[in-house]
């Protein structure tokens, strides 16, 4: 793969993207972006509003083909297999690279059964407690809630309504979890509680992170993708572009460009 | 520190009395038309109620007194409810309109659930949106404001005589079920749209199918508005009278119905009926008559309510 600003390491790939772009109709959110996103390791994404890193991670499991008129330009392939292959199947697709939003988004059911859906839409059905258990333990909400799982999900905090949320991804078991800034809608505690758990699954999964919080990316993740945005020649749209893709430690010490330097020492953005 | 036209604003005298009283004034007066207008409905509503009430529980009790001597005499509900019609007001009771009305309700809900909340539901998750969709969603919302005496006209051709199903209680349901069909159809929509697409969305991430996520998830979150949709229209299905005369119903009727394509009456059109009688003691057959209707109203909605609740307690 012939990319600009990514850093070969040994590991394995997890996905290649080579010159994606999304648009919506006429108009192009985000483009020119060239990275490999490395296996078990936490790559996030960072850049002012509006430069496309919801809708650049939402291409990464098929979603953007919910809305009207997206269109995905350039290749994206996981595990070497093509992801907007016409025989691929978003379903599929969905089951393998897990999501979790920004804004706690549990079924308005028992905690149980937040999670044994998942499960059944996926013929998972077989030691169904066994599976609900092992989630919440691994999305460190079982000792919380392990005497109250036919409680309705709404009722717990936040926090523990975006552990659910993770919960119900990983009993799935996919192997990717996208985490379109999962931590904005919570609170410190809750988010530095996510942010350890994040260090725990990424044992397990690929985990890519959409963030606004600077901080957060640099102490959490390994990889780190800056985003801008440019302004069209006629001033009224603005394209989102990918600036520098590098290791987090390398990238938030010597960047490699200025406008990356700028960002992250608060200058704009 | 602020400007200092702000300070001479803000100065005591103001903050007490002035734009205070002012807005006081002004909102007690809405509250007082407000309470004006509740106080209306629910004066015409107690009236109504009481009026049938007064004159009506006459006939459905055993204090009536009978003016003319005669061996059979209705003077209580379930005689009521099971008597033929008759010449004599006293003896005349609502069985047959009674057992009308309720093989109507049965084919209409039958019909109208699932054809309107499947309709909706389709055209809500499904459906493309393109200029097709948005021509049958005006369509939609005008049709529920034809006059229900046009849709009389459509069951006569269509059903009475087009399907040969002639004037029977069926057509009659499946006339009921065109004039309600709209409602329902919106109604069910409008629950479904107030469904939030955040569940559709993590829904569809775990790898559900589209329509796995809409049956399983956003189908049941739906479920209250739907069967609100559904109350609504039988509510305004039990009390027609001009479609059902229209395509054939009875007005005198001295037989129950047996089978689907029996020829019937209903509650409405029995009352109607006996209302236009000049003897004065048939006002009271009749209001025992619109008694029965609103008891059988209330027991639907009941049901409704309850299995509203039930689908409300999981959420």
């Amino acid at each position: 793969m012939e990319t600009k600003e990514t850093v070969q390491v040994n590991n394995e790939s997890v996905f290649n993207v080579t010159d994606l772009s999304v648009s919506y109709g006429d108009f192009v959110a985000i483009k020119n972006v060239n990275m490999d996103i490395t296996k078990n390791k936490i790559t996030s994404f960072i850049g002012p509003s509006g430069c496309g890193k919801s809708t650049l991670i939402r291409t990464f499991n098929r979603m953007n083909d919910l809305i009207l008129g997206a269109k995905v330009n350039g290749t994206i392939t996981y595990q070497g297999v093509d992801l907007y292959d016409k025989m691929v199947d978003p379903v599929q697709v969905r089951r393998r690279i897990g999501m979790v939003f920004q804004k706690p988004n549990p079924f308005p059911k028992t905690i149980k059964e937040n999670i044994t859906f998942g499960l059944k839409v996926n013929n998972m059905t077989d030691n169904m407690d066994d599976r609900v258990e092992k989630a919440l333990t691994q999305a460190a909400l079982w000792d919380e809630v392990k005497d109250d799982l036919d409680k309705n999900a709404l009722e717990l905090s936040g926090g523990q309504q975006q552990r659910l949320c993770i919960a119900r991804t990983i009993a799935v078991e996919p192997d990717t979890i996208l985490m379109d800034e999962p931590c904005s809608a919570l609170d410190p505690v809750a988010t530095k509680k996510i942010e350890d758990l994040m260090q725990e699954l990424v044992k397990e999964f690929s985990i890519l992170i959409v963030t606004h919080n600077m901080q957060q990316a640099s102490r959490s993740s390994d990889y780190c993708a800056f985003f801008t945005t440019k302004t069209s020649d006629d001033g009224k749209r603005r394209t989102g572009e990918l600036v520098e893709f590098n290791e987090t430690s390398v990238m938030f010490t010597t960047p490699d460009q200025e406008l990356t330097e700028q960002y992250i020492s608060g200058r704009f953005g | 520190m602020l400007p200092e036209s702000t300070e001479k604003n803000m100065s005591n005298e103001t903050i007490i009395s002035g734009k205070k009283a002012e807005n006081a004034i002004k909102e007690s007066l809405f509250l007082f038309t407000l309470y004006i207008c509740v106080t209306i409905a629910i004066l015409t509503l107690m009236t109504l109620i009481y009026d049938v009430l007064s004159t009506g529980t006459t006939r459905l009790t055993s204090d009536y007194e009978v003016g003319l001597i005669t061996k059979i005499q209705i003077d209580n509900p379930v005689d009521f409810l099971t008597t033929l019609d008759s010449r004599y007001p006293d003896r005349a009771g609502i069985g047959p309109a009674f057992a009308g009305t309720v093989w109507l309700m049965i084919i209409v809900v039958s019909v109208t659930f699932p054809f309107g909340t499947g309709a909706a539901i389709y055209l809500q998750e499904f459906a493309p949106k393109n200029r097709l969709t948005r021509f049958i969603e005006l369509n939609l919302t005008n049709l529920a404001g034809v006059p229900s005496v046009i849709y009389g006209l459509l069951g006569l051709a269509v059903f009475v005589r087009l399907a040969g199903f002639g004037r029977s209680v069926l057509s009659g349901g499946l006339t009921l079920t065109l004039l309600i069909l709209p409602v329902v159809i919106v109604a069910s929509r409008e629950a479904l749209k107030a469904v939030p697409d955040t569940i559709r969305q993590g829904a569809l991430a775990l790898g559900a199918t589209k329509f796995q996520a809409v049956f399983r998830q956003v189908v049941p979150s739906a479920i209250p508005g739907m069967v609100t949709g559904m109350v609504l229209g039988l509510s305004r299905a039990i009390g027609e009278t001009a479609p059902l005369i229209f395509m054939g119903a009875l007005t005198y009727v001295n037989y129950f119905p047996d089978t689907p394509l029996s020829g019937f009456t209903a509650i409405p059109i029995q009352v109607y009926n006996w209302i236009g009688y000049p003897q004065a003691e048939w006002k009271e057959t009749a209001s025992a008559g619109i008694i029965l209707l609103l008891g059988l109203l209330l027991i639907m909605n009941s049901i409704a309510i309850f299995i509203r609740n039930r689908y409300e307690k999981d959420l």
